[in-house]
């Protein structure tokens, strides 16, 4: 049993007077030092709690998360993939953390060393031919490839390229990063099997078309059986093409990007690389690009002369910066030890192992929840509910019934274009044995939907806290104490 | 290498689909590009891979930092790293699914509290990638309010914050920047005034790149009278004795969260703080949990007012950020629960001391004098007899990084190097440099 009150705030548990951490005071105070003017008038409401009561306290809240480390986690288009431990131990080495981004370009070799080897191991993977691992996300690195294709149009003095073409199954992302980078989104309707329709795409292609976002395989899983002539079709109007890489598990160790004809692409290193998601962050999004495109990277980008890594911190034709510094080299580190786990013979395995889960959960699932496009899936499965057979019920509720199992849920209402969307990304890191036990309570809630589904309506029965009124929070917002 | 699969497994389950390989699955793959050769090095195991990159560690070569300039060393308590590397932090995502992400939540939510009192501000969200972009969200927010374009920043914004800025806004008509100087380090006061017709807002770092300390409430006043809108960027450790942001009426304060129990990492992953007043919580980016109630009526945590976000407003969303730095975020939240509110002062107070005590050492050196005479934290200029460039190669060669060179921003300040001192140096320390300096 375990006592913990578990919604209680630090700030309710504070002590007057308790400390959590003790520093050498100063010898004078800070009125000595500075006028009075400049100074805080009164001190903060920040929780009084020694070290005990902090580890207790944050230890406790740790428990009431559903996480890889101990659930099964399809959440689909997040690859929620094993999080290696030695990447971990070597990312918190002191030499790594402890090293300013001004130092001495001498005294940070090995930093510099990790970032140009992941832009060298990219690069293999990939086909392309220059990366930066400055973007701090996906988003973010959707974002960097944006800007990259308007400033390649301006330098060919083709100033009307402002339209980003997007499918109706892409992430909300892509259609936010068009309007940041100021371009105006034109959406095409995906045909009936959830691919790009070439005769929408063919109307939508214009001479004002910046660039083509695609997502490959798409969000409903399918890979884009006609990208070739997606791509001849974009470069043809003078267009760029890029690709979302939120799903390239589905891809690497198959196929290189650059050899479907895509210009510019992302990789999420938190989704296909292993690094751990850390609760929503930080990720990283590296940007690779076809040669054309090399000069209008970020800066500052590393360079190797064969014995010293350096800086480079000018090239006129760059889009600038997406963010102070080099990019989240914590997570940089992490991707570069997992790609160097594999080789050319290791890589595919990967995403032939994600595909076979995904298919065999969409096989496992036929009956219960069937799959919206009917046919042979990539890395992930996007389902359906029955109505006909669970009038009353919502995916929420499957979702929320899941928790109650042990599970968590999968991506659900996502793609859009899918009713009661639920989409199940297993990762190669599942074996049969954990998808046998997933798909056993699928098929039971499936029962108990036709059976009872007063059941799934009250769900989560068995997590710290009953359903949530979501509207609730947002009627009254109260967002801090 | 962590596939879970064994090749008997494979065939169950192959059989159980209906095909006789993993390629009847591969059909809509081009087979001309399928299955390409990787020049990829050898596979390493984990022993191998421990070794290697050891190594690779070994050819970092830490030295005594003294450089600040937007990234900070500050002493990381064991408990932060020991709570937010356990598996159940580390290894969930972003809670979607609120009910089995309760701890995240509860995190963020007092992540958000801790940042509020600290700022003395209505609103945190749940973080953003770092202080340039939560900046540059601020700024897109302010220009959308105003519904004017002109914002203001001053030459004391940091360097890297401008280049970003310039990047975020190049690609659209949003935004127009101009610049405000500075005298005697700080912001002039009277070429503010000169370029406030119109402007939607104007950016105070304070203290500045310079390490200098503005009159915060008399540009407050100013900025207001004008009708703009003032974004303040702040330190956060000093606001444990500075004036916050709350109290000069900022509208908006952002900052580089790192120093908030987060490592140097050579200057990523950063922790982006956005903060706002309560009236602009629409315009907010990203991520911000709130509380809510469970069937039962019980308090509970969840992300809310996702309408302004892109997975529901897509193109219209204040921002395409769908991520949050949540565990920097989290690490932040320990750290301001270790320190509570007498530790963040104390702490506070040693920066002030320390780096008070290194300033008088070395310009009682001759040659050496403070380029700026203005009040400082935990930063501060110094005009050398040399090329900071020279000094900085020489002392790193007696393993100190003396500070930033203020050459690489302006052609006038060669001679300026911008010194930090935080509570991890002692008093031996300051000596060490000192004598190292002395030396040269």
């Amino acid at each position: 049993m375990n006592n913990y009150k578990h919604n209680v705030l630090s700030i309710e548990k504070s002590v007057d007077g308790r400390r959590g951490i003790k520093y050498t005071p100063a010898k004078k105070s800070a009125e000595q030092y500075l006028p009075q003017n400049m100074l805080r008038k009164a001190a903060p409401k920040l929780p009084a709690l020694s070290e005990f009561d902090t580890v207790r306290h944050f230890t406790n809240l740790s428990r009431l998360n559903v996480s890889l480390d101990t659930h099964f986690y399809p959440l689909g288009s997040c690859t929620m993939k094993y999080n290696p431990k030695a990447y971990e131990a070597l990312a918190s080495l002191d030499n790594f953390t402890s090293v300013h981004p001004y130092a001495p370009v001498d005294s940070v070799q090995g930093s510099l060393e990790i970032i140009y080897g992941l832009e060298e191991l990219l690069k293999a993977i990939t086909g392309l031919d220059a990366f930066t691992l400055q973007p701090s996300a996906g988003a973010h690195g959707e974002f960097t490839g944006a800007l990259i294709a308007k400033a390649y149009h301006n330098f060919n003095k083709d100033k009307n390229r402002t339209e980003i073409i997007i499918p109706d199954t892409a992430h909300g992302t892509n259609p936010a990063t068009a309007a940041m980078a100021g371009c105006t989104v034109v959406n095409i309707k995906s045909g009936s099997d959830g691919r790009v329709d070439l005769e929408e795409l063919k109307k939508a292609l214009s001479p004002k078309t910046a660039l083509l976002m695609l997502t490959v395989p798409n969000t409903v899983g399918i890979f884009e059986k006609d990208i070739k002539e997606i791509a001849k079709l974009v470069h043809d109007n003078g267009s760029l093409l890029y690709m979302d890489g939120a799903n390239l598990n589905a891809l690497i160790g198959l196929v290189k990007p650059a050899d479907l004809g895509i210009d510019i692409m992302h990789i999420n290193l938190h989704k296909t690389l292993s690094t751990p998601h850390g609760g929503g962050g930080p990720g990283a999004g590296a940007v690779g690009v076809v040669k054309l495109l090399e000069d209008f990277l970020p800066l500052p980008r590393v360079a190797c002369d064969g014995k010293k890594y350096k800086m480079m911190t000018k090239n006129k034709k760059s889009i600038g910066s997406v963010k102070t510094f080099y990019g989240n080299i914590s997570i940089i580190l992490r991707a570069y030890c997992y790609l160097r786990q594999f080789d050319t013979n290791t890589l595919k395995t990967i995403a032939e192992n994600s595909i076979l889960n995904a298919n065999y959960v969409r096989e496992g699932l036929r009956n219960a929840f069937p799959a919206f496009f009917d046919m042979v899936c990539m890395h992930e499965c996007v389902l359906t509910l029955n109505k006909e057979k669970m009038p009353s019920v919502k995916t929420l509720d499957i979702a929320k019934r899941l928790l109650d199992l042990g599970f968590h849920a999968p991506t659900i209402y996502f793609p859009l274009i899918v009713p009661e969307a639920m989409m199940i990304e297993p990762c190669e890191t599942e074996g049969k044995d954990s998808i046998d036990i997933f798909l056993g309570a699928m098929t039971q809630i499936y029962e108990e939907a036709v059976a009872n589904p007063e059941l799934l309506l009250k769900a989560p029965q068995n997590c710290p806290v009953k359903r949530i009124d979501e509207v609730s929070a947002a009627r009254e917002p109260n967002l801090r104490w | 290498m962590f596939n879970a699969n064994t090749k008997t497994n494979q065939e169950e389950m192959l059989k159980k689909i209906g095909v006789s390989s993993i390629k009847d699955l591969l059909k809509d793959i081009p087979g001309d590009i399928l299955y390409p050769q990787y020049n990829l090095p050898q596979a390493l195991t984990e022993a191998d891979l421990l070794r290697s990159v050891k190594t690779t560690a070994a050819k970092n070569k830490p030295l005594s930092n003294y450089i600040g300039a937007g990234i900070y060393e500050h002493f990381v308590p064991s408990a932060v790293n020991a709570i937010s590397s356990r598996g159940e932090f580390l290894t969930a995502y972003t809670p979607y699914q609120a009910e089995a992400s309760q701890g995240t939540l509860q995190a963020i939510y007092e992540y958000q509290s801790c940042i509020c009192a600290l700022f003395d501000m209505d609103v945190s969200n749940a973080s953003h990638y770092d202080g340039a972009t939560a900046m540059a969200e601020a700024v897109s927010a302010a220009a959308r309010i105003k519904n004017k374009k002109k914002v203001l920043f001053t030459s004391a914004l940091n360097p890297e914050y401008r280049d970003v800025l310039r990047t975020y806004f190049a690609g659209n008509d949003l935004v127009k920047f101009q610049e405000v100087k500075i005298k005697d380090g700080i912001t002039d006061l009277e070429d503010l005034k000169a370029n406030l017709a119109d402007a939607a807002a104007f950016i105070l770092p304070t203290p500045n790149f310079f390490g200098c300390i503005e009159d915060a409430e008399a540009i407050s006043k100013i900025v207001k009278e004008n009708g703009a809108l003032l974004i303040a960027h702040v330190n956060p450790i000093s606001l444990g004795v500075l004036a916050t942001p709350g109290s000069y009426n900022a509208d908006f304060a952002v900052a580089e969260g790192q120093s908030l129990g987060n490592a140097m990492n050579f200057g990523g992953p950063g922790l982006g703080i956005f903060t706002c007043k309560k009236e602009y919580v629409r315009y907010v980016p990203g991520r911000i949990c709130g509380i809510a109630k469970d069937a039962d009526g019980k308090r509970a945590f969840v992300l809310t007012l996702q309408a302004r976000e892109q997975h529901i407003r897509r193109e219209r969303a204040s921002s395409n950020i769908c991520s949050n730095q949540a565990l920097c975020a989290l690490n932040a939240a320990i750290y301001l629960t270790l320190l509570g509110p007498e530790g963040i002062k104390e702490v506070a107070q040693v920066n002030i001391e320390n780096a008070h005590i290194l300033k008088e050492k070395i310009t009682s050196l001759e040659g050496y004098s403070l380029k700026f005479d203005k009040p400082f934290f935990n930063e501060f200029v110094i005009k050398c007899p040399v090329p900071a460039a020279k000094i900085i190669k020489a002392m790193a060669k007696k393993g100190i990084s003396a500070g930033y060179d203020l050459g690489e921003v302006s052609k006038d300040m060669k001679d300026c190097l911008l010194i930090c001192v935080t509570e991890t140096k002692t008093a031996a320390d300051l000596d060490n440099f000192l004598n190292a300096l002395r030396g040269i």
